[in-house]
């Protein structure tokens, strides 16, 4: 049985779109679940605030719906998009596009959900703070959504670009790569910044009148645990933009597909665990401000520790790039 | 296009690095993140013993850290020895 290329690349949008979607739609919906059942407990505990718990939830959930809406988004420009290059290395990379908007929107769904929660939370501990509660988890929350950005940009641009002048073997293996790279670092980044923005939530209904300390603890915290999906994406780049030579040779292709894996997979734990760090940090910043210098020292140094296996696996990577 | 025994071979190594570096790197950080989040935690409590809690956190995080060395170890071996 022999398709024309038009097929397969029907084939791959079709497939990548699906992939897109569904994966997309894990993330979001548990952390607007969290979100959910923590405003249910909220409510348990303080019924006359319902309606102010009701709508902080709806609004934390809203945030965390965005990674899965750029999913959907992404999933349907795939299916009615005509491509006006119909290659097949137009079919690769939208299946790379498919690999990397699914992947990338599972942690800033699961992400965003966690400051929802700890708002509601907070809302009906303290609720004459409510505004600054409710500006914390919107900053808290949209820094989570970062990672899920960068991967509907590393998605467009797969969809977008015009890669047909470039030979087959080994662009195929790059632009797979390259979707799963910033796809699948996106998943540890977007859950750590999660983490600590919801400690930051708790912390600011514990306390607060230092509101101040925590949201620059967890911005900060936040700043590192983003780290890996730029690392995601620097890979992603290189694997889109640098013209690789022709080579039949399957090692070409299977180097480059693995560079995309590496610092993909790679970028998970650590994004988790300086979002972990960041948490912990975050949260006694809340409860012994006076500490918050020594903390925050200690929360970088053990999130540079936790970070060195990311720039191993980035190393991994461009060695697959550029050495071998 | 015709494979030769060998190029699957190159492949072979070349995706064994990859999946050896990128999955063993999932456990050390999300390990020594704990690690941290513990430490912060003690410090806040009990804040004079930062010294020593540093000491703690950064020998156990050494530790945790090690198989994510091993996998680079395997990953470069994969990459530039065999």
């Amino acid at each position: 049985m022999i398709n024309d290329v038009q097929t397969w690349v029907s084939v791959a949008a079709y497939t990548g779109a699906g992939l897109a979607m569904g994966l997309g739609a894990i993330g979001a919906a548990i952390g607007e679940g969290y979100t959910a059942a923590q405003a249910n407990f909220a409510v348990s505990r303080n019924t006359k605030l319902s309606g102010d718990v009701f709508k902080s939830m709806l609004v934390g959930q809203a945030i965390a719906e965005s990674a899965s809406i750029f999913a959907l988004v992404i999933a349907v420009l795939m299916l009615f998009y005509k491509m006006p290059d119909a290659t097949m290395i137009k079919a690769a990379s939208l299946l790379g596009a498919g690999f990397c908007m699914g992947f990338g929107a599972i942690g800033s769904g699961i992400g965003s959900g966690l400051p929802g929660g700890q708002a509601c939370i907070g809302l009906a501990r303290q609720p004459s703070i409510g505004n600054r509660l409710t500006t914390n988890m919107l900053i808290g929350s949209a820094v989570c959504q970062t990672p899920a950005i960068f991967s509907m940009v590393v998605a467009l641009m797969l969809i977008f670009i015009d890669f047909s002048k470039a030979p087959l073997f080994p662009t195929w293996a790059a632009v797979i790569g390259a979707g799963l790279s910033t796809g699948l670092a996106a998943i540890g980044s977007g859950m750590g910044g999660g983490f600590a923005a919801g400690a930051s939530c708790e912390g600011v209904a514990r306390q607060p009148e230092t509101a101040g300390p925590v949201t620059t603890t967890m911005l900060v915290g936040q700043a590192v645990a983003q780290t890996p999906s730029i690392f995601g994406l620097l890979i992603s780049f290189v694997l889109m933009f640098k013209a690789f030579p022709e080579s039949t040779t399957f090692a070409a292709s299977a180097g480059l597909l693995a560079a995309g894996i590496s610092t993909g997979f790679g970028g998970i734990g650590p994004g988790v665990g300086n979002g972990m760090a960041a948490e912990g940090a975050v949260r006694w910043v809340a409860r012994s401000v006076e500490n918050a210098g020594g903390l925050m020292r200690i929360m970088l140094v053990g999130q540079a520790v936790s970070q060195s296996t990311a720039i191993y696996a980035m190393v991994v990577s461009l060695c697959l790039i550029f050495v071998v | 296009m015709a494979i030769e025994g060998a190029d699957i071979v190159k492949a072979a190594a070349f995706l064994g690095a990859g999946l050896a570096m990128g999955l063993g790197a999932i456990g050390p950080g999300v390990g020594e993140g704990m690690a941290a989040a513990k430490t912060c935690e003690a410090i806040g409590k009990n804040p004079k013993e930062a010294g020593l809690l540093t000491r703690t956190m950064l020998v156990g995080q050494a530790v945790s850290e090690s198989t994510g060395i091993y996998s680079l170890v395997v990953a470069l071996l994969l990459l530039f020895v065999v």
